[in-house]
This record gives C-alpha cells, structure tokens and sequence, in this order.
C-alpha cells in the first residue's frame, strides 16, 4: 500500500511528449475493383436501383424494339406504377424506421370505398368526402403506430393485424359491391380528378403520375433536408440510441404511421382516377408490391439507409420488367419469376453493402 | 458551505428482485470534477441513469440547484442542463458526424425556407461540428459528413464527447469515457475534461481506471452495493485504498483509524 497518489498522472506517460507526430500510414493492399464497388454503393445506396433500371430499359428496348421504347408504353408504364409508387412511398417512410406496413393497400382500399361510398351513394359534396377519407387515412396510420409504440407489437404482427381488420371494414361498408365508374361521372366526377392526363406528342402523362413524382420529390426532401427527416433516419438505425440522444422516438413514429397513412389516401385518391370505379376486391396484393418496390429500390430492411428515390426506381423496375416481358411475348408466369428474383438479388446486395468496411 | 449543484437523496431502483438503487444519496458541488467508481454491478449505471433521465428511479428525489426535478426522459433532463455521454454512444452508425452532433438540436436556416419549409442550415452545422471537433483535437477526420461507423473506437467516442461538450450545460456525466481508447485519446479527453471544469461546469466521471480517476478527480465517490460508501480526497488516500473500499476488503471506518 505504499504506491503514493501522483498528481499529474502517471509517469507512462511522460513518454507521450516524444511520441511520433505521424499519422500512421500503411500500405493499402489494392482493394481490387469489387472493393471498389462496394463502396461507392455504400456511399450511393440509390445507385443499384439506378443502374438495373437504366440496363432493363436497354434491354428490353433491344428485345421488343419500337413497341417498348415508344413514348406510349414509357409514359403507359408510368400509369401502371403510380398506385402501387404512391404506396411504396407510404412503406419507405415505415421500412426506414426498420418496421415494415402490411396495410397500406388495404387503407387505400377502404379510404376509397368511403369517400366514394360518401358521395355517390350518400351525396356528400365530392370534397367534403375526400377530405374524410383524409382524416381516416391519417386515424388508420394513427391507429397502426399506436399499437406499435404504446402496445409494442412488432410492425409486422400491428399491421397483419390491421390490414384484416380494414379489409373486413372495406367488405362491409362497400357490400362487396363496385361502385361503377358512371356513378362516379355522375355524381362526383372531382374524385376521378387524378384520371385525367396530359397529352404529350403520343405520351400521356396523367396527373395521378405527376402525384406520384411529387410525393416522391416532397418526401425527398422532408427525410433529407429537415430535423424530422434525419430523426426518421435515426430512430430507424439505432431506435435506443436516438432515444438516448434525446429524440422523441415514439412520437416520431406515430408521426411517420400517421404520414404513411395520409399518403395511402392520397394512393386512394389517385387510384379511382387509375382505375375508374371503385372495387373493395381491387389491389388486394397491393401491399406486397410496395414493399416489393421499396426492397428493389435498396432501402434496407433493417431500417436507417436507403434513399426514398430507390423505391421510385423500384416500382419503375417492377413496370419495366412487366411491360418488357409482356411485349417480348413472355408468359406472365415468368414476369413474375423474375420479379421474385429481383428481390431476392436486391436484398443480398442491401447485405453485402452492409458489410463494408471502412 | 455551497450547496451541491445536483443533489440525489435516498434514490431507490429496483428490477425484479434485483435491488440495484438501495437508497443512494449524490451529490456534486459546482465547478468540481466528481469521479464515482465502484465495482462491477455496484449500481453505478442505475445510478447515472436516475440522474439523467434514462429511467425513473421508484424512489428518492434529486435537485438540480436547489430545485426538486424529474425527468420521464433523457430529453427533459438535457433540456435542464444536463448533458451525458454513456458508455454505449448513443450514436446513430450509418449516419453522419454532423448529424449525430447535432441529433434533435437541429438549426434551421434563417428566413422562409428554415421557419416555414424546416430547412436545414447544413452549412453551419457542418461548420459548428467541425469547429467543435477541432477544439478537441480530433480533426484527423477528413470529412464531417462521413458515415459514424467508419470511424475508430476512439473517434466515436470523441464525436459523443464533443457532443455533449458543445452545447454549454450545466452538468456534464461522462460513462467510461477512456475504456475504449488508447493513451494519446485519453489524455486528450482527460484534457478535455479539464477544460470543461476550468469553464466551469461540473463533470460527473464514471471510471475504472485508476491512474484517470486520482489524476482529474475533485473528490471520489465511492459506490458499493447500490449505496455511496463514502466520498474521499484523492489526496488523502491511495489508490489502493481505494479499490480496497470499493471491493469490500475495507470498510471507511478501518480508514478512518
């Protein structure tokens, strides 16, 4: 017990003072170019989605020719992807958090059912319906991130839980029955607004894709350029660690379920112009290709990277391949077949980026 | 005598049936450096935790100049002045320095596009961060906008410590500071350390290591069995008289004589 406290700290490191200055420098073993490559996607996570949407629309340009690259089928393929983007847009917003929304289309399904069931078969003003559609998208997400911050379910059980419970609600309140595209016409044409287009030399661009292009560029810029955006990010990396840092997490999802959700009814919205009536049966998958788009689109999983223009591609990718492959003559059977290998590529890319080193 | 900036009294927490709060009293005068050591599962955790807000203790209160506080979260606690580093970070990896410094603080840039669009004043943060990283000497970083997890050990947790460092608080806790780095790193966090104290805010300093803790330290509180044992003079005590308290192998009494 004779060792005698030394103010100043221990004589080691009294040595420090002749310690060399020098960064230290080895050599880099070449990294090689897979190396290479996996850096820059780290630093680029869009750039994947990117290059295999630029490669498909080269090749199947080559394959089917004119017919694919006409402005037609460019400005078609947009159309088909609008819905299922919009909802790919809600399900980034949740997927960045590292949760996952099973109930997207059926919120677009049951919001359209009743604003429509609202003003057509009820005659309320066309407006006042869409705007209650609004608010029971955003009560739907509401109710999805209650269960998932204050019950603390997994988002995966929450929202399998939920997208049955909307889907009944969606049977009962419509019968199961289509509200035709005529009624609509008739009585409240405001809720086809998203149906018109703009003729473009042969491309027509329909307003529900200019809606789709932007919420993409209104979320882009939400997630990267404001607080909220990298808290979303945050919460998605490390949830303990952005609660520790002094973000309010829980209130912050709610918030993103609740965006998710009013972004769904915009989906809804848009989706009574795309299809022209409204089915409580239609889009029942609809939830699966969401999350099939933002998967492609290289938005991890896990949550916390990724970059919500990568759904866009990755709904675009889904069109192209769909569109080229029925063009080419091939069976849908192998449209899908290749879709699914798409994700499954997509995601063993997503982990192989993750493992970079520094 | 001046009243302790932050007091704790009779703080109990308990999981389950382990007790690891058993009626623990705090305190830490203004302006010192206070080093709590105590063994392993002694409670020390649990006990910076009550203070910062990270979880509610069952019992017990805890003034914070001379005001009774309590916080439901480490957000309420931060928002009164006290700032922590924990032993885990609390780092978000795949996002940037910057982002991490600034994590819920924000700064918007002026006029419209700040105020009514949220914008971001990246600029300035990036200018505040690397400004703030300078002055600890951590700029062998290149880039402020890379990624938490490309860095070292030791990096990190400079970038926690600056964090909490560049927003003035009334009370910094730093859990561990110096585990993870090498000499040189924590010297410079030692040094650091000493500079937040010379500007005149208290530091809280939870240590294992010895040499740090006698070296920085104002006054050591020891912590054993989720209690204070006693609170001693490093200058008036050894270091193995120290650990000889905290194990159990002396009581302060035998110290005393």
């Amino acid at each position: 017990m004779s060792d005698s406290p030394t103010p100043g700290g221990q004589d080691y490191e009294a040595r420090l003072k002749d310690s060399t200055a020098a960064v230290a420098e080895f050599e880099h073993a070449p990294r090689g170019m897979l190396g290479t490559i996996q850096h820059v996607l780290h630093a680029n996570p869009t750039f994947v989605p990117v290059i295999v949407l630029v490669a498909s629309i080269a090749v199947f340009g080559v394959i089917a020719g004119e017919r694919f690259f006409s402005p037609f089928n460019l400005s078609l393929i947009m159309q088909q992807v609008s819905i299922i983007g919009i909802l790919a847009a809600a399900q980034t917003l949740i997927i960045l958090t590292a949760g996952i929304d099973l109930s997207v289309a059926a919120i677009m399904v049951l919001i359209s059912v009743i604003s429509g069931k609202l003003s057509v078969e009820l005659g309320v003003p066309a407006p006042v319906a869409l705007v209650i559609g609004f608010a029971c998208g955003i009560g739907a997400g509401y109710l999805n991130g209650w269960l998932v911050t204050r019950v603390k379910l997994p988002p995966f059980i929450a929202t399998l839980g939920t997208w049955n419970v909307f889907f009944a609600l969606n049977l009962y309140l419509s019968g199961a029955q289509s509200i035709r595209g005529s009624d609509i016409d008739e009585m409240a044409p405001l809720l086809k607004f998203f149906g018109q287009s703009i003729a473009i030399g042969s491309a027509r661009l329909t307003y529900g894709t200019v809606l789709m292009i932007v919420i993409f560029i209104a979320l882009w810029y939400v997630l990267n350029k404001t607080a909220w955006g990298r808290h979303v990010y945050m919460i998605g990396d490390d949830k303990e660690a952005a609660e520790l840092a002094g973000i309010r997490t829980d209130r912050t999802l709610r918030q993103v379920y609740m965006l998710a959700g009013f972004i769904c009814a915009l989906a809804a919205w848009a989706s009574i112009g795309r299809v022209g009536s409204i089915s409580p049966q239609s889009f029942y998958e609809g939830n699966l290709e969401s999350i099939t788009a933002v998967v492609i689109g290289g938005i991890s999983l896990f949550g916390g990277r990724g970059s919500i223009m990568g759904a866009l591609f990755g709904a675009l990718i889904v069109g192209v391949f769909q569109s080229g492959l029925r063009l080419a003559g091939v069976d849908v059977l192998w449209q899908v077949f290749a879709i699914g290998w798409l994700i499954i590529i997509a995601v063993a890319i997503d982990q192989w980026i993750r493992k970079v080193s520094a | 005598m001046t009243e302790p900036l932050l007091k704790a009294r009779g703080l109990v927490k308990r999981y389950g049936r382990v007790t690891a709060l058993d009626n623990a009293d705090f305190d830490l005068m203004p302006g010192e450096i206070l080093a709590v050591i105590g063994d392993n599962g002694a409670g020390k955790s649990s006990l910076i935790k009550a203070i910062s807000g990270a979880t509610v203790p069952d019992e017990g209160t805890i003034t914070l100049e001379g005001r009774e506080v309590s916080y439901a979260s480490p957000l309420q606690a931060r928002e009164a002045g006290i700032e922590c580093v924990y032993q885990t970070l609390a780092l978000s990896p795949a996002l940037s320095i910057t982002d991490n410094m600034f994590c819920g603080r924000e700064l918007r840039k002026p006029g419209i596009m700040g105020k009514w669009f949220g914008m971001l004043d990246q600029k300035a943060m990036e200018e505040f961060a690397r400004q703030k990283l300078s002055e600890l000497g951590l700029m062998t970083i290149q880039n402020i906008n890379q990624a938490v997890e490309t860095l070292s050990g030791g990096q990190r947790q400079g970038v926690a410590v600056a964090r909490a460092a560049a927003f003035g608080s009334k009370v910094i806790i730093l859990d561990e500071p110096t585990a993870a780095l090498g000499v040189k790193e924590s010297r410079k966090v030692l040094d650091l350390i000493q500079d937040v104290r010379a500007r005149g805010t208290p530091v809280v300093l939870i240590s294992h290591n010895m040499p740090h803790v006698f070296e920085v330290a104002d006054r050591i509180h020891i912590h054993r069995l989720g209690r204070r044992l006693c609170v001693v003079d490093p200058k008036s005590i050894t270091m193995s008289d120290a650990v000889a308290l905290m194990t159990g192998a002396m009581t302060p009494e035998q110290l005393a004589a």
